[in-house]
């Protein structure tokens, strides 16, 4: 991975906030619709921030939802100081270091106990002036027996000439709570990406995290650190990533499985067209009786690119169950030109190839987020 | 008679072995052909290439389709010129459903997918993973739902009966006919021509004429009934002694 010098960015404090999103571009508003930013959809509630600052923080569904920027949530509620780098530690790295020296913004959301949202909340953190870096921490509490779905939608403006996006993620499910988490991200080719992610589970609790990331990015680095510490809690990753020419993507993961009776899996689909690849993932087991499976494939459409699958499997007890599997290889010969014969060219038929390869049926995610993933796919471009 | 295919000396290699020694055939818009063969004989093989699949290498001859050389095109362009394969052993393609195929093969709007999928009590499989667990008889279901939507003028059957238990091949029979207008008066606008090694599917669809191949090349041309009746009779050991007979 290379290295970044994050002095070579500017705040995003700097940056001179939209009045409307009148104020966008066609191409920003399009691209921002796609990511789900559209009056049309239902919401329980919806988050924008636009460089530094917020733009838009509304509920649409009163009943058990708090949604607030992190600057103001800080400012309202003391106790928070229970859940702000309480999960990821501002000393971790450079880019921590950042963010926790100074704060653009984020969001904060929290769902009240045993309430749960019948809309998704989206939330979207947008880069829009050139040459900055958007240095944001968002904390999600889902209180007992509470549900939430959660949609992120990162992007930056079609034309910079570069960008960069630290994020820092605090998620808390507490017992009995749901909380599925997808990120669907559109970056540019010049754009940088640190999500720097923590995530407690408590007993009975379940987490499903899905990230999405089908165009161009400069780069990539994540290791989200998830920590199941109630019996019976439950975490699922599903990453399905198309890696372009000139795009370094790296995407870890470890899952601690703290408590008995806990369960993971991780499940990665890659196609990579060209570029790095590198899919970690790392379950660790420390109590008995739990169970994690971790699953990684990739396609390889070109000569061009590398991809590394480096799965792990951590042990302290003899009564567990960890499994992995990996595979990577080509597209076959045999599926491209089954197509051919009805009459779809090469690129149409490598094309819905890859969109199959990339269709996780993912349990446990709502349909309406199932659907707009199928969008997605249905939009990147994934011929070759 | 408009000739629609014709194949003239084709000799075929796949990965360094003749599988094709100087096959000739013709035929006219509206008829049907089939060719006997036991396993082995290049049946799939003669399909593949009539097709355009890059592995099946042409090392001489021509492939005319409409008064066309198309031997050197690619398969989608000899697709859209009108050819139409059903296989053998088609792929799985996973996460793509059949459904999503039917759709790119056609222009048409889904409503006449559904309607062709139910008159043959196949809706079912539109939303399934194509060919995945799909036994004998669904597989040719499903390749000759795609040709229907594909709608080709000429059809290529590779093993029509094979894998398919009794109570389907009479569904698959009706399929083949509706796909070569076996139904409509004539005169027919679509042409077939189907390969087989037990023959058996002349009870279910008729053809205009009949040929034997064997190791790559094609020796008998005749009535097709006749044909497999001699075989039948005496099997394809029949065939090579009636060569011998005739000197060949
Ligand atoms: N991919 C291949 N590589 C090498 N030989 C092949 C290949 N495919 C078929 N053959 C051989 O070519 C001959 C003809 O095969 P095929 O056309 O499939 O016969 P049929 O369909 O009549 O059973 C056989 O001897 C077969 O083993
Ligand atoms: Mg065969």
């Amino acid at each position: 991975m290379e290295t970044i010098d994050i002095k070579e960015f500017k705040s995003a404090k700097e940056a001179k906030l939209p009045q409307s999103l009148e104020e966008l571009s066609i191409e920003e508003r399009e691209r921002l619709k796609f990511l789900g930013v559209d009056e049309s959809l239902k919401r329980g509630g919806e988050y924008i921030q636009i460089d530094a600052k917020p733009f838009i923080c509304k509920k649409r569904e009163a009943k058990g939802l708090e949604m607030l920027p992190i600057t103001e949530a800080l400012k309202k509620y003391d106790w928070i100081s229970d859940y702000f780098w309480k999960l990821v530690n501002p000393e971790k790295d450079e880019f921590t270091k950042a963010v926790a020296e100074d704060l653009d913004d984020g969001y904060f959301i929290r769902v009240l106990p045993g309430h749960k949202l019948v809309y998704p909340v989206q939330t979207c953190l947008y880069i829009r002036t050139d040459k900055v870096a958007q240095k944001v921490h968002n904390i999600v509490i889902v209180e007992e027996g509470a549900e939430l779905n959660l949609i992120t939608s990162c992007s930056v403006h079609p034309h910079l000439s570069s960008a960069f996006h630290i994020g820092i993620s605090e998620f808390y499910v507490k017992r009995g709570g749901t909380l599925t988490f997808s990120m669907l991200h559109v970056w540019d080719k010049r754009t940088y990406v640190r999500p720097r992610t923590g995530v407690l589970i408590e007993e009975g609790g379940t987490y499903i995290s899905t990230y999405v990331s089908l165009f161009p990015v400069k780069s990539i680095q994540t290791a989200p650190v998830c920590r199941l510490v109630g019996p019976n809690a439950k975490a699922s990753f599903i990453s399905i990533i198309a890696n372009h020419p000139d795009s370094h993507i790296d995407i870890g993961g470890e899952i601690r499985l703290e408590a008995e009776e806990t369960a993971t899996e991780i499940t990665s689909r890659v196609v990579v067209y060209g570029g790095e690849n590198i899919a970690r993932g790392k379950i660790v087991a420390k109590a008995p009786k739990v169970k994690g499976h971790l699953e990684c494939q990739g396609l390889m459409l070109s000569d061009e690119g590398v991809m590394r699958a480096i799965p792990e499997l951590d042990s302290h007890f003899y009564d567990v169950e960890l499994t992995h599997e990996a595979a990577v290889g080509k597209i076959a010969r045999e599926e491209v030109e089954y197509l051919m014969a009805r009459g779809l060219t090469e690129e149409e038929a490598t094309s819905l190839i890859v969109k199959g390869f990339l269709r996780v049926k993912i349990e446990g995610i709502p349909p309406e987020l199932q659907k707009q993933i199928d969008k997605t796919l249905e939009l990147a471009k994934l011929g070759f | 008679m408009e000739t629609l295919l014709e194949i003239k000396d084709l000799w075929v290699e796949i990965e360094g072995r003749k599988v094709l020694k100087g096959v000739s055939l013709k035929i006219p818009v509206g008829q049907t052909h089939i060719i006997f063969g036991r396993n082995g004989s290049g049946k799939t093989s003669l399909l593949m290439s009539i097709m355009g699949f890059p592995a099946y290498k042409v090392l001489h001859g021509k492939i005319i389709f409409k008064g066309e050389d198309i031997t050197q095109l690619p398969p989608y362009e000899r697709a859209k010129r009108g050819i139409g394969i059903m296989f053998q052993r088609p792929p799985t393609i996973r996460g793509v459903k059949l459904r999503e195929i039917l759709k790119l093969c056609s222009k048409e709007n889904g409503v006449k997918i559904e309607e062709l999928a139910r008159s043959f009590t196949f809706e079912k499989f539109l939303d399934r993973e194509i060919n995945k667990g799909f036994s004998g008889g669904e597989i040719k279901k499903s390749e000759l739902l795609q040709l229907m939507i594909q709608n080709p003028d000429l059809v290529l059957l590779d093993e029509p009966e094979s894998g398919v238990d009794l109570e389907n091949i009479h569904l698959i029979g009706q399929m083949i006919k509706k796909l070569l207008q076996k139904e409509t008066h004539r005169p027919r606008t679509k042409s077939g021509l189907i390969i087989t090694h037990t023959g058996f599917i002349l009870q279910y669809v008729t053809a205009d004429l009949g040929y034997v191949i064997m190791d790559g090349e094609i020796y008998c041309e005749g009535n097709p009934l006749e044909i497999f009746e001699a075989i039948q009779k005496y099997g394809y050991e029949g065939c090579k002694n009636c060569l011998k007979r005739c000197g060949i």
